[in-house]
């Protein structure tokens, strides 16, 4: 029964990724990367990983996924130019594919999973355990993303401004 | 009765529970529209819908209070959504265009699971919640959830594919969102508060709910009279997210004809309106628990006690009765609700509509800040407090 579930949504969620891909359509792409999200979200659930599951809902399919739509519409992206595989993007491609296969080859043939985590007090799971885990373990690197993203905003308020007018100086 | 409930198997009793919700909200919606006509008629001093009644049921004693009530209105409007004719224009995205009211309806009937709407007393005398589901992250799942709602907005808007629902897609989605953070600072202090150090830690309502039912005088006090910076911001964010004027800029009929639901008509456009009011009902009772102190009567006088009191001076113990206390608990959280919802309609039919620029300047420039000084200064109080 579990592992009916877990195989449905991976295929699921799997599925909805590709569309994203492949979709000519940006709005269609878009509710792909939602339904994947859904997906994703309903495996956390499997793993009792609930916490997870709805920050993952709040967060990604509610506000990004939103702000990819309201992009999509702003920028009125009907079809979009169709992309080549051909060249340097090919290339660029087939590197990141290789990098990616070793990555979780390696993963597979040398990481150590136990037998998976212990459900009950999981770090998904519980509030308490997932913020101690936040402001003690995880510091460092939640501290470092939260100065990339704010490094990222300035860029984008630094480019997205107009360059001051001589008319608006008067 | 109860033991004929409680024996059936689980899954029969959530099935059960969860229509029963259902069933209830839905009629509420419905008739909260019409009580949206009758107060706004009554705010500008006019009768409002008083004049239809079906030919039989003119003789009949008391119908005619129903008829000045609006009673017969409102079943002739809803039964005018079936009937008509359901409008598919040409030129939408038929897909989309079918899908959004649904969608709509997904989260206003899915973040009822974790609202707690009552208790009862135990016949140990402990305040047990009435809820679908407790579970752990309550008020995060609530927010998970509802934030869904914009998609049904969006897609109904970009489905469309004319100017003006383009637009109040357009609008809904910057809006809904800019107010979403506010509004999740804003209760951030809430629990806070009521995680003490040393318990367990949880999101859900209602210990919201319990923390407010302690004795003495700080514990009875609602979190209005403690927080009420964080409760006017958790209410303006409130009227933002579901579209109730002064924020109702995806629809705002003034400048978009009908905005995101210009081509709906029919059974597809009731939707959407039933959706509406679903979400004032939901959300109207998540400010309740949070701030209006859930199903206790009053401030400083907690349920437990009032029906303690009330054993007291009738000296009879039906006042304890698990079902009694129930019953009372939830007439007591939906007379809130409701007042409420009369709140969002006076507020709609007072304040005259924001203009979008404004709209996006209030929630990024006033209550964002405001709400972020809130947490800090709370945090710092509850520091020193508990700490």
């Amino acid at each position: 029964m579990e592992h009916l579930a877990f195989t449905c949504l991976s295929v699921f969620s799997l599925a909805c990724a590709l569309g994203v891909v492949l979709s000519k359509n940006a709005i269609n792409g878009a509710m792909c990367l939602l339904l994947c999200l859904a997906g994703v979200a309903g495996l956390f659930v499997q793993l009792h990983a609930y916490l997870l599951a709805f920050v993952l809902v709040l967060v990604y399919a509610g506000a990004v996924v939103a702000l990819f739509l309201f992009i999509i519409m702003l920028l009125d992206m009907q079809g979009g130019r169709t992309w080549k595989f051909r060249g340097l993007n090919a290339a660029a491609g087939f590197v990141a594919a290789l990098l990616l296969i070793t990555g979780l080859n390696l993963l597979a043939v040398r990481g150590h999973l136990e037998a998976g985590p212990p459900i009950g007090n999981s770090v998904g799971s519980s509030l308490k355990f997932y913020s101690y885990q936040l402001f003690t373990t995880y510091l460092l690197p939640v501290q470092i993303i939260g100065f990339l993203l704010l490094i990222a905003m300035l860029g984008v308020i630094v480019l997205s401004r107009r360059a001051p007018q001589p008319e608006d100086a008067k | 009765m109860a033991n004929f409930f409680f024996g059936l198997p689980l899954m029969v009793q959530g099935i059960a529970k969860g229509l029963a919700v259902i069933l209830f909200i839905f009629p509420v919606a419905a008739a909260c529209s019409m009580a949206e006509r009758k107060v706004s008629a009554w705010i500008q001093r006019r009768p409002g819908p008083n004049r239809t009644i079906p030919p039989f049921f003119v003789g009949i004693p008391g119908a005619s209070i129903l008829q000045r009530l609006g009673i017969f209105q409102l079943a002739a409007d809803g039964g005018k959504f079936f009937f008509k004719e359901e409008p598919l224009p040409n030129h939408v995205h038929k897909f989309y265009f079918i899908l959004a009211p649904f969608i709509a309806m997904i989260p206003a009937f899915t973040t009822v699971t974790v609202v707690p709407f009552g208790a009862y007393l135990d016949p140990e005398g402990k305040v047990i919640p009435i809820m679908l589901a407790n579970v752990d992250i309550g008020i995060l799942a609530i927010f998970a959830v509802a934030s869904l709602g914009v998609y049904s907005l969006i897609l109904a808007g970009w489905a469309s594919n004319s100017k003006y629902p383009f637009l109040g897609g357009v609008r809904a989605s910057a809006q809904l969102i800019s107010y979403e953070l506010s509004m999740t600072l804003s209760v951030l202090p809430v629990f806070l508060w009521v995680n003490e150090p040393g318990s367990s830690g949880s999101l859900s309502l209602a210990r919201v709910v319990e923390f407010q039912s302690h004795a003495g005088f700080w514990g009875g006090t609602w979190f209005l009279f403690t927080m009420p910076l964080s409760a006017a911001i958790f209410m303006i964010a409130l009227f933002a997210e579901t579209n109730r004027q002064p924020f109702d800029m995806p629809e705002s009929e003034a400048d978009l004809v009908g905005g995101f639901h210009t081509e709906y008509g029919a059974f597809k456009w009731s939707l959407f309106f039933v959706a509406e009011y679903a979400n004032m009902i939901v959300g109207s009772a998540v400010f309740a628990l949070l701030f209006l102190g859930g199903w206790n009567l009053l401030p400083w006088l907690p349920l437990s006690s009032l029906l303690e009191d009330l054993h007291r001076l009738t000296g009879s113990a039906l006042w304890l009765n698990p079902l009694v206390s129930g019953v009372l608990s939830i007439a007591i959280f939906v007379a809130k609700v409701l007042f409420t919802i009369f709140f969002f309609m006076w507020v709609r039919w007072t304040v005259p509509r924001f203009r979008y620029d404004q709209v996006m300047r209030i929630g990024w420039k006033v209550l964002l800040p405001l709400s972020i000084a809130n947490l800090v200064a709370y945090t710092v109080g509850i520091y020193f407090l508990q700490g």
